[in-house]
Formats: structure tokens, sequence, C-alpha cells
């Protein structure tokens, strides 16, 4: 097989589950052959998470971490995105703010854990508030970029059909930055879910973190921490997913390189 | 109308005075940044001149203007908007019918019929040149600016879309500025040919291409026309 020919349609699935299987295997043998005590194998936290789900533990932490962060995306995107337009529309304004929000951007969310505990006690505001702070500037960043990459020929096209600065933005801006700022809502959200397994470790008692180090903290049952590590990144790789169908979308997909 | 510019210290037009008449085909010729843009862009409204004035219909320009469209090359479609959205563009304020039914005129007149709900992604160069014409013709304007609007074609699509603009401004009567660094394309194109010299772009001469459209582009007239051309630009005819 040369690397012009198409994959075979079977060789598409083949492979991959072929690497994870092999994965799977090696991990079993090291397990094995290293006679640890502490460490589970994959047989382990198979029985690790058919425990969770029959207690229903895992429906449940599955929902609270969603629900965060669906929440604090949601909110910071829908301040993050007008901000962004309004700041790449406006180079006065980007002149004036951007600086503190460069500042304020390199300041890890985990950094805000304390400080969002006092101002919203344990529990789900504090770590909505995290995934807020996770989101909003990768955000805002992404859209006033996009906004000022849009080619001038564009806007220039727009005010030749007379459109009024408000119309402007809402028919050609916008639409003209969409695929960068949802390249930036995919980095957004992969940085919040990151951000939720934090926050669950210390800031609340519930979710997918929270079950990380409970399951340490109450038994040492490591099974279960890798169960629920498992689990993070497969739901991760899943909301990763539903961004790359919004990529696929044709009203935005010319701003993406997949072409063909 | 006269218009000159210095802008950056950089005198781009100089002393430049031209009039064109209604439905008329002019073609600015010169060299690569002699300043033919800056000018199509002067008369457009996009850039305002340093010194002068760009009268159109006895009124100042001011800016740019639904009656009068600038056509990019064909970079300047819109990719989020399918064939029938990016004609529809400027259409927002009329009534549904009305806008479908022109929609419908304009897919037609420029030989798009089947690629409505086509993106510009899956169109080629020429057909998404012809679609930003029809965007540019679907708001009725009086007059079109043409910035080298082909010269990102291949020479036979550049020559098919050529005729198609004839056809075009045929059946429409717009005033068209056409400004192009082929003196070949001016000659088949124009009813007259201003000749630019290098910056600052001063007018050379004015050339009225006295040929009926279509026109013969071997025979002896348009040979005398092009070599005219030819020589006020300074070129020898011989490679």
């Amino acid at each position: 097989m040369n690397s012009l020919a198409q994959p075979m349609k079977w060789e598409k699935y083949f492979w991959p589950i072929f690497a994870a299987l092999l994965f799977l295997a090696l991990w079993h043998l090291s397990v094995k052959w290293s006679a640890t005590k502490i460490f589970p194998s994959p047989l382990d936290v198979e029985r690790g998470t058919a425990e969770l789900i029959s207690k229903g533990l895992l429906l449940r932490y599955v929902g609270d971490s969603l629900r965060r962060v669906a929440s604090g995306f949601l909110i910071g995107a829908a301040l993050g995105i007008p901000l962004g337009l309004l700041l790449g529309w406006y180079p006065e304004a980007a002149f004036v703010v951007n600086p503190t929000i460069q500042m304020l951007r390199p300041i890890s969310p985990i950094a805000w854990i304390p400080v969002s505990i006092v101002w919203f006690g344990v529990g789900d505001l504090a770590a909505i508030y995290l995934i807020f702070l996770a989101s909003f500037f990768p955000i805002v960043v992404a859209s006033m970029n996009a906004v000022r990459n849009v080619p001038s020929m564009y806007r220039r096209a727009g005010r030749n059909f007379g459109l009024s600065p408000a119309k402007l933005i809402a028919k050609v801006v916008f639409p003209a930055s969409l695929p960068q700022i949802i390249v930036g809502l995919r980095i957004a959200l992969g940085i919040a879910w990151l951000v939720v397994v934090a926050a669950e470790m210390t800031a609340i008692d519930s979710g997918v973190g929270y079950l990380v180090i409970d399951s340490r903290n109450s038994g040492k049952r490591y099974d279960l921490v890798v169960a629920a590590m498992i689990l993070i990144g497969v739901i991760g790789l899943a909301l990763d997913t539903i961004f790359r169908r919004i990529e696929k979308l044709k009203s935005v997909r010319w701003g993406f390189r997949h072409e063909s | 109308m006269i218009f000159t510019r210095d802008g950056d210290q950089v005198r781009v037009l100089d002393n430049v005075s031209l009039d064109v008449g209604e439905g008329e085909f002019v073609c600015l010729l010169g060299p690569s940044g002699c300043g033919k843009s800056t000018l199509l862009n002067v008369i457009a409204g996009f850039i305002s001149p340093t010194q002068g004035q760009v009268r159109i219909g006895g009124e100042a320009v001011r800016g740019p203007d639904p009656r009068r469209i600038f056509v990019f090359q064909e970079r300047g479609v819109f990719p989020w908007l399918t064939v029938e959205g990016n004609i529809g563009f400027g259409l927002s304020k009329l009534p549904k019918t009305e806008r479908a039914h022109r929609i419908a005129h304009y897919i037609k007149l420029v030989g798009l019929l089947g690629f409505e709900k086509a993106y510009p992604q899956e169109l080629s160069g020429g057909m998404k040149q012809r679609l930003e014409v029809a965007r540019a013709l679907a708001v009725n304007p009086d007059m079109l600016f043409l910035d080298e609007p082909f010269g990102a074609l291949d020479s036979i699509t550049r020559l098919i879309m050529r005729g198609e603009l004839l056809r075009i401004w045929e059946a429409e009567r717009k005033t068209i500025i056409f400004v192009t660094h082929d003196i070949e394309e001016a000659i088949q194109l124009a009813d007259r040919v201003v000749v630019m010299s290098s910056r600052p772009a001063k007018i050379q001469g004015i050339v009225n291409i006295d040929i009926d459209h279509p026109r013969d582009i071997s025979s002896r007239r348009y040979l005398e026309l092009r070599d005219g051309i030819f020589e006020q630009i300074g070129l020898a005819h011989k490679v």
C-alpha cells in the first residue's frame, strides 16, 4: 500500500482499535509483571467502573461536571464573544483594555480557587466561576483577533452595499470571523474541561474531579481513580468531537484548512 | 472629474482629470503599482483625495454608495454565503418575492443556474468572479468599478469572461470603469482606454477604440490601436 492509496474501510477502524488494545495489553502485563498492589489492571478498572455505575454515582457525577462546564462555558461565550468583537472592531478600546486582559489571561484558573471559594463558598457557583474564567479569556482573545483578521475587502464590500456599522458587524464581520471564533471556543472548552476536574478536586464535593480525589482519600481505591481518569478522557474527546462537527458546517468550513 | 492625491509623502496621482460619460466602458491602463487602483478607489469613495474631488452626476462623492459597486478580484465574494445569499446580499430591503425574482434573474444572467445553493469554495475562479459581478448588478447600480477582476484567472477563462462581461454590459448598459495592466484586455473591452504613466500617475493619453463589438482581434485597426498604445507606453512591440 502506498501513501496515496485510500485506506480500506476496515483499516480506518482496525488500526486505531488495534493500537488501543495493544496499549491495554501492555498496561495489563506491566501490572502483572511488576506485581504492584496499588496500581490497578485494566480488568480491575472495568470492575470499578461497573461498581460506580451500579451505585448510580457515575451518571450523577458526570451530569454534575457537565452542567458546571456548560454553565461556565456558556456565560464565558455569551460575554466573551461580544466583548471580543467590540475590541476587535474598535482598536482604541483594545488599546485601553488589552494590557489588563493580557495580564489576567496567563493566571491559571486554578490559582483563582481560593478567591472563588471566598466569594462563592464551596459549591457549584465557585466551580462555575472558575470555568467561566477558564473559557472567557481564550474566547475574548480569539474573537478579537478574528475580527482583526477579517480581510478589509469584505468590510469594504459591506460598506459598498450601504450597511450601517451595526449591520456591518452582524452581516459581515461576525460571519467572517466565525471560523476563528469557533477555534477559540473549542480551545476554551478543552481548557474548561481541564479546569472543572481541578476545581472539583478542591472546591466541591461532587463531579468527576471529586470522584478522583475521593476515591483516593477514602480507602485508596486506585481502580476507581483510574476509572474516573478514563472517563474524563472519554468525555473530553466527546466534547472535542462536537466542535469538529461544527467546523464541518458549510457556512464556516471555508475558514478551515481541511479542503476537499 | 478632477482629483489629485498625495498620501504618505508619496505622490500617487498627479493632476489627473477625466470625464466619463453615462453608459460608457472606460479602461484605466497602466503598469502595476502606477496608482490606477488608487484612482479607482478614490472614484469609488473608499479613499478621499488630498486635493481635488470626484463628482458623479453633479454630486461630490463622499464615500462608498450602493449606486456604485466595486468589484474586487473573485476574492470579494462572501465565503459564508451561498450563491443565492451572495447575490441577495444587497437586497435585504426588498420584499421577499421581488428579492427572489432578482436573484433568479442574475443567476441566469451570469450562467450560474444549478449552483444556487453552492458555496463559493465549491466554485471555480471564473464562477466566483461571475458571482461577484452578479452580486454587484443585483442592486441595480448606475456604475461598476472593476479592479483587475480577471487578474487571477487563467488566460482561457479570462478571454471567456471578457466576452461575458461585454454581453452583460450590452444587456444592462452600466457605466463601467475597469482597471487593468493588460493592453489587449483594454482594447478588447473599452470604448476608451486611459493610458496612465508610472507613479505619480498622470494621464498619458486617451485612446478611442473605434471598433464595433464583437471585435476582430486580428483586424488591421485593432493592431494599429494596439501598436499605438504600445508606443505611448514606450514599449517596442517585440519580445
